[in-house]
């Protein structure tokens, strides 16, 4: 019984590596169609680094990621402290709907999304699609899961802490930036890495909010991919594949120091 | 109710409720109307069973709770719409509520930061008050290194270092042990006496209220059943709730038959107070003013009684006695057998129980 | 997020105008049409897409479940359990289009299976464009998110039943069945449903692993918004499929609560 366990984690693990080993193994190999070994090679890396296109595509990618992670954590943050801190009517819906994004098939959000800074436009000629809706597309999704991680962070926070603060003299601002906020710091951090993790992760919403110009790395990849597969996407991601592994890697031995 | 007081009141009262009353979700009552007085310096605490409504009464008094009704004043100023942070009180909370981030002088401190007081200042006042609560050599420590009984002393310490009017405790003894326990109390009445300020103790330990107390309150379901001295409560409560949850008690009912004598299951009794005649009373006297012998000693409420059990705790000898179809329990000093007066009763046997009519206390009508 | 869902609210309640815009009268049509009830009279096409959908959601979900529960228990039990689960959970955190991306490397006419089918002297196989392909992709793609909430739960077990239960004689799989298998469940209908609901909506794994002849309803909102521009039946479908997600997750909440859906994060 053990034993069976033991080969189907292993077959299930070769399962869930095959492909990424695949695209790294034939990123350097010198055929340019097909996948037999014609030999090792790093010309397809270089003519990667030599197209300006794809730097910007990076930059777009890692705007979107950045910002969107700024706007989702602050914001984030804030709700969930809001949620925790307050009574008011609709809560119990409010912290429903903060499940729905996360749940939801992510081609309705971005239906929903599309159609919306359509209807924002026409009404007053703002909102072209661009690099901004795309960081407001992944604004709505990220800020579900940033408040989410908050929130359970709150919800093992001692409840006297803040009335301690408050008995103290601390008004509700300097409650929330010298006591609420230093307690609650690792479910921000980490929470922020969650959401530049989906961020960089996501297509779909991505696909639906990108105008002209605000073309990012995944799209780029998708539009390729639909004309056929070439060495240089394999290259491209190699580079994302190893880049998002040292970012995992990363973030957990930031959160573990804490 | 009207009592004597050891400290004479000066100027306003340092808490002043009246008819507060707290409804929580539209139908748990937690105050029904509550009346209360605290004096300036006094030692004021709040007993009661949990749920009767004393923590909420704190609460009122922090601010973390807004009274549906009544009036709530501090050092003669309403506290409507005052929050927590503009009122001039502090608050001892029940599990420390220590801030975890923060060593223990940055917990002292956080108040007197909040005031933007002068650094030098708040060094000052701080380490003078972690002196005063003989914790000095703990100011770098997490909250997390300290034990259950250093927690607490970082709690009072940084209440008080802020000088409230008035301090709220809420059962801050309640997670200690009992060794600790009784250690802190005195530590925590010679604060009070040094500091003089006026101290709002919330417990459900009635030893430690009576023990600490100046004065005190014992709530019932929202509700203030007395107020008085400690000894007032004891000796003479006004209620059979009062009698039972204040140490033990023997409640007798009975039928007033003239002014002072009552016809009781025990035959006729004595008692001090003026009854009216055809009334039914409770009574209630203290197991320890019972008085036993083996032969009658001619005094009045004079009852046989057979001895059912014995428990023997140490300090004293506790008899339960079967006199008719009532049970009494009776506690005597465990003295040394050959103090002249002193008997020790076996199981089984007859005595006479002697129920002295001054301790006989009307708790009910 | 809420806004822009009234906002396709109401766009589901309207009509194709001219060049793709969204013109009133406000009508029912759209979901009429979606149901298969049209002016030439009952035509179930997206009915029948939706139901094809619902399976095809369904078989990958089971598929998953048997995959990952044995890997969530392994993983459990394994003393090497935070390596294997950061193993598990690394390719999960390349971006989703990648992973896509190699298996149409993998499955293509000259691909990595019909190359190493060649090599053992074999015909090649026609794997890409195929429902083969979106099953393998869509499985792949989801695993991660069986396998997490099941470990959860599985760590949490109190295996003293497991123990008291062969004590009093049942055998290993009755005593699994009836002391291990209820302790999980929690955590195995967490899991379920985070793929059933992603593998219900998608689109891009049928598009490009399907390459046009796999329709499922993802696609067909797709198209909707995308080639043929009718943005207000788009709009019903996506409401369609919105509606089911979200009575399912309701029903999910009344019975487990928040803590419930605590485990679906």
């Amino acid at each position: 019984m053990r034993l069976l366990l033991r080969i189907h984690t292993l077959l299930v693990l070769l399962f869930l590596y095959l492909p990424i080993a695949v695209i790294v193994v034939l990123s350097f190999n010198q055929s340019r169609f097909g996948v037999q070994w014609r030999g090792f090679t790093t010309a397809w890396y270089e003519k990667l680094f030599n197209n300006p296109r794809i730097a910007l595509y990076a930059e777009n990618t890692l705007v979107v990621a950045v910002v969107s992670t700024l706007i989702a954590t602050v914001l984030g943050t804030l709700l969930a402290v809001g949620l925790y801190r307050y009574r008011f009517r609709g809560k119990g819906l409010l912290r429903f709907l903060l499940y729905v994004p996360v749940v939801i098939p992510d081609i309705v959000m971005g239906v929903a999304l599309l159609l919306f800074f359509a209807w924002v436009r026409e009404a007053t000629g703002f909102f072209r699609l661009s690099l901004f809706t795309i960081i407001l597309g992944h604004v709505t999704f990220q800020l579900a899961y940033v408040a989410l991680v908050v929130k359970s962070r709150l919800a093992s926070l001692d409840p006297a802490l803040e009335e301690a603060a408050a008995d103290l003299g601390a008004g509700g601002f300097a409650t929330f930036r010298y006591v609420t906020l230093p307690l609650i710091w690792p479910g921000v951090l980490a929470g922020a890495l969650l959401a530049f993790s989906l961020s960089l992760d996501d297509f779909v919403i991505t696909f639906f909010t990108a105008g002209p110009g605000s073309t990012t790395l995944p799209l780029y990849i998708f539009g390729s991919v639909k004309r056929g597969v070439t060495p240089e996407i394999h290259a491209l991601s190699s580079i994302l594949i190893a880049a998002s592994m040292a970012g995992v890697l990363l973030g957990r031995a930031l959160l573990r120091r804490r | 109710m009207a009592t004597e007081s050891r400290k004479p009141p000066e100027g306003p009262p340092a808490v002043e409720l009246k008819n507060v009353r707290k409804v929580f979700d539209s139908e748990t009552v937690a105050l029904d109307g509550v009346s209360l007085a605290v004096r300036e310096g006094e030692f004021f605490s709040l007993l009661g069973p949990s749920g009767c409504g004393k923590t909420t009464l704190l609460r009122i008094l922090g601010g973390f709770e807004v009274p549906d009704a009544g009036e709530v004043r501090i050092a003669g100023q309403d506290m409507k719409d005052v929050p927590p942070f503009h009122r001039p009180v502090n608050t001892v909370f029940q599990n420390y509520a220590l801030f975890p981030h923060m060593n223990v002088f940055d917990n002292v401190a956080f108040g007197l930061r909040m005031k933007r007081l002068p650094e030098a200042q708040v060094r000052r006042r701080v380490e003078a008050m972690l002196e005063l609560v003989q914790i000095a050599d703990l100011a770098r420590r997490r909250p997390h290194e300290l034990s259950g009984g250093q927690k607490q002393r970082v709690a009072l310490a940084r209440a008080l270092v802020n000088e409230p009017k008035v301090l709220l405790l809420d059962e801050p003894l309640g997670a200690l042990d009992l060794k600790l326990r009784k250690e802190l109390q005195i530590e925590l009445m010679r604060l009070q006496m040094e500091l003089k300020i006026t101290f709002v103790y919330v417990t459900h330990d009635q030893e430690e209220a009576l023990v600490m107390s100046d004065r005190m309150a014992v709530m019932r379901d929202g509700r203030i059943e007395q107020i008085g001295l400690p000894e007032e409560l004891y000796e003479r409560p006004r209620t059979p709730f009062v009698a039972r949850f204040l140490g033990t008690s023997n409640l007798i009912e009975g039928r007033a038959l003239e002014p002072h004598a009552i016809e009781t299951p025990l035959g006729p009794l004595r008692v001090v107070a003026e009854l009216t005649p055809g009334r039914d009373y409770l009574l209630s006297i203290r197991p320890e003013k019972l008085r036993l012998s083996r032969a009658p000693s001619g005094g009045p409420n004079e009852v046989r009684a057979r001895v059912r059990d014995i428990v023997y705790t140490g300090a004293e000898n506790q008899y339960i006695l079967s006199a008719g179809e009532l049970e009494l329990i009776a506690y005597t000093l465990n003295a040394d057998i050959s103090e002249p007066g002193y008997e020790e009763y076996d199981y089984g046997e007859e005595v006479f129980v002697r129920l002295p009519p001054e301790n006989l206390v009307v708790v009910g009508g | 997020m809420v806004v822009p869902a009234l906002f396709m609210l109401v766009a589901s309640f309207l009509q194709r105008g001219p060049h793709g815009t969204l013109v009133g009268p406000p009508t029912l049509a759209n979901y009429l049409r979606f149901f298969g009830l049209t002016e030439a009279g009952f035509d179930p096409l997206y009915l029948l897409i939706l139901a094809r959908s619902v399976f095809f959601a369904l078989v990958v979900t089971l598929i998953t479940l048997l995959l990952g529960y044995p890997l969530a228990f392994a993983i459990a039990q394994s003393r090497h359990k935070e390596a294997l689960l950061l193993l598990v959970v690394l390719p999960f955190w390349t971006n989703f289009l990648i992973r896509i991306y190699a298996w149409i490397v993998i499955f293509q006419k000259k691909g990595v299976v019909n190359a190493f089918l060649g090599m053992l002297g074999l015909d090649p196989l026609t794997l890409y464009p195929s429902w083969f392909a979106v099953y393998t992709a869509t499985v792949y793609t989801y695993l991660p998110f069986l396998v997490l909430p099941v470990f959860t739960a599985v760590e949490r077990v109190d295996w003293t039943l497991h123990e008291a239960a062969q004590d009093l004689g049942a055998g290993r799989f009755r005593s699994f069945l009836h002391a291990v298998w209820p302790q999980t469940l929690p955590g195995v209908v967490a899991g379920v449903l985070l793929v059933f609901i992603p593998a219900l909506g998608t689109f891009v794994i049928s598009d490009l692993l399907g390459a046009g002849r796999v329709i499922l309803i993802g696609n067909v909102i797709q198209q909707q918004f995308g080639v043929v521009r009718d943005w207000a039946f788009g709009s019903a479908a996506a409401y369609v499929l919105m509606g089911l997600v979200l009575l399912g997750l309701w029903l999910y909440a009344r019975r487990a609560g928040e803590e419930g859906l605590d485990r679906l994060v």
